[in-house]
């Protein structure tokens, strides 16, 4: 049995965790650089604004309907997301964080107990604790948990909790194809010259005439609907969304120059996973901590989220992006036990140009990284490596709207007013 | 992000050869997390802005640590969402009826209205203020 919760609007959610007058009001957020519309509340969907619209052509939609619109707040967003996953690991151990915003919980542990009950507490956990409301499915397979969770996303009056019922029809006939998990656009178009338009009409094609059709996961898609799990745990149909590198050290590191050849190299290794799947990341998070058992040494546990801008996967990029985000929140005089990199928000999307980074410059990081993994892979690995000693700012982008950084810096905590009311 | 300071409990010089026998006492160092944040996922620091909580021991300036984990009763004092902002104030609870209430210096009593909620105004608990951290002396 499997669960996803799934964060409503997440990143407008946050925002109005600490600005509660955003409450009911069209929300959007932009991407760096303040272009495009990433990220929507409700009413921003309801008036049409899309994921990718170019904010400058919206100038009057945005001043008719109020709308808020937010630069993008990946320390604050980073933050909220590491609160909503741990109070989810207090219900179940087995958590696999599928995005920033979304997980997949295994149920089995819990057995004897009524997981939508369970699910229902931890939703109510994570709204009073947090503040962030997430819509959960269950299901016997993860096809059918995000098949659920969409129904959950559609259906108030489920109290944002639904579970596959025993007998799945009515549930399976109210989601369109595109809605299924691991159907893409183009598999729909072709299901639907066939006449399968619903999940309903897919479990009843032969799931063998689709792999004919289509491909081995296509196939495994319908299995998953009919309920025999094809997909595991850190398994999915779909490209993955997140990638970590992480390790403890066999002995404790306390110099920045131990600690940023880990960090780098973990960078290193991450950026490779990403270009051997052809993906690029948005969002990096860096996090180093003391040992969780040593109860004597002084303790400390530091991590940080960055943007990648643009979107990429180019290792020295990546590289400066996390001892950029690393060197901060560094403090001399702990032994730090662990280190991590972790990325988020991957895409195979085209990596968009940004207005400081010239076309040149990629296409030269393109030229570079390939022969890299060339030779590396040639030679083996790590024979090509980056001295990463040095590391100079992460560009600053423009963020003319970026609300506070309400819960990672001393000086931007949230205001609470004791005065005339 | 919750940062771990540790101070030793007891400090002693090291002697090559004669160590203190104080040393031998050192067991754990004090950790203030410990008293400050009993549940760090739900743990929230905000800053006090105004007077009308000084009776409470809340000055202007200080830094108040809310735990949203906490469930707020008669005579917490919280952080409440009135007309889309977060003020805080003492919650008294009588029967169903829930007020909110400033808690000014008994010079400034008077100034400050208490809020009934459900009445004319709209509230919610947004969190339960557990500490309130005062400077008394900049370090720095």
């Amino acid at each position: 049995m499997y669960a996803l919760a799934d964060c409503n609007n997440f990143y407008a959610s946050c925002e109005r965790v600490f600005e509660p007058h955003l409450e009911g009001r069209p929300v959007i957020v932009l991407s760096n650089n303040d272009g495009c519309v990433i990220a929507r509340s409700q009413e921003a969907k309801l008036l049409g604004f899309k994921v990718g619209d170019p904010i400058f052509k919206f100038k009057d939609v945005v001043k008719q309907h109020k709308v808020i619109v937010r630069s993008s707040n990946f320390a604050l967003y980073g933050d909220m997301s590491r609160r909503v996953m741990q109070t989810m690991r207090l219900f179940s151990p087995d958590v696999e964080v599928y995005s920033i915003d979304e997980a997949f919980i295994k149920l089995d542990g819990l057995k004897g107990r009524n997981y939508e009950e369970v699910m229902r507490q931890m939703r109510e956990a994570i709204l009073q604790w947090t503040g962030i409301p997430v819509s959960i499915g269950i299901g016997k397979t993860k096809t059918l948990a995000k098949l659920a969770n969409h129904y959950a996303k559609r259906t108030p009056e489920v109290g944002g909790v639904a579970k596959v019922p025993q007998k799945p029809d009515e549930m399976l006939k109210t989601v369109e194809i595109e809605d299924v998990w691991g159907i893409g656009r183009q598999w729909s178009k072709k299901l639907r010259n066939i006449g399968v338009s619903t999940a309903f009409d897919l479990v009843s094609v032969e799931p063998e005439s689709i792999r004919r059709s289509f491909n081995i996961v296509a196939m495994k898609t319908v299995m998953e609907l009919r309920g025999c799990t094809y997909f595991k745990f850190e398994q999915s149909p779909e490209q993955r969304k997140t990638l970590l590198r992480s390790r403890s050290f066999a002995n404790p590191v306390t110099s920045w120059q131990k600690l940023s050849e880990a960090i780098a190299s973990h960078a290193t290794r991450a950026s490779e996973k990403l270009r051997n799947e052809d993906l690029v990341a948005k969002v990096l998070r860096v996090f180093f901590h003391t040992s969780l058992y040593n109860r004597t040494d002084p303790r400390n546990s530091a991590h940080a989220t960055v943007e990648l801008i643009p979107p990429t996967n180019v290792t020295h990029t990546i590289i400066k992006a996390a001892l950029g985000a690393a060197k901060p929140i560094w403090k001399e005089g702990f032994k730090y036990k662990r280190a991590g990199v972790q990325l988020l928000d991957l895409s195979s999307g085209p990596v968009q140009c940004s207005l400081f980074d010239s076309q040149e410059g990629q296409d030269r990081d393109k030229r570079m990284m390939v022969l890299l993994d060339a030779v590396n892979a040639s030679m083996g690995a790590g024979t090509l490596h980056f001295a990463a000693t040095g590391f100079t700012n992460v560009m600053q982008m423009r963020q003319l709207r970026r609300s506070p950084r309400y819960t990672t810096h001393w000086d931007e905590l949230p205001k609470c007013l004791c005065g005339l009311d | 992000m919750v940062e771990e300071l540790r101070l030793p409990l007891v400090g002693g010089r090291v002697e090559a050869g004669f160590p203190s026998p104080a040393d031998d006492f050192i067991e754990c160092s004090l950790d203030l997390n410990e008293q400050l944040v009993a549940n760090p996922i739900a743990t929230f620091f905000v800053r006090a802005s105004g007077n009308s909580m000084d009776g409470a021991g809340i000055h202007d300036g200080d830094l108040l640590v809310v735990d949203r984990s906490v469930s707020p009763a008669h005579g917490s004092i919280v952080v409440a969402i009135v007309d889309g902002g977060l003020t805080v104030k003492r919650l008294t609870k009588r029967g169903a009826r829930m007020s909110l209430t400033p808690e000014p210096n008994k010079l400034d009593q008077g100034r400050y209205a208490p809020i009934e909620v459900g009445k004319n105004t709209d509230a919610t608990i947004w969190g339960v203020v557990t500490w309130s951290l005062h400077r008394l002396q900049c370090t720095r």
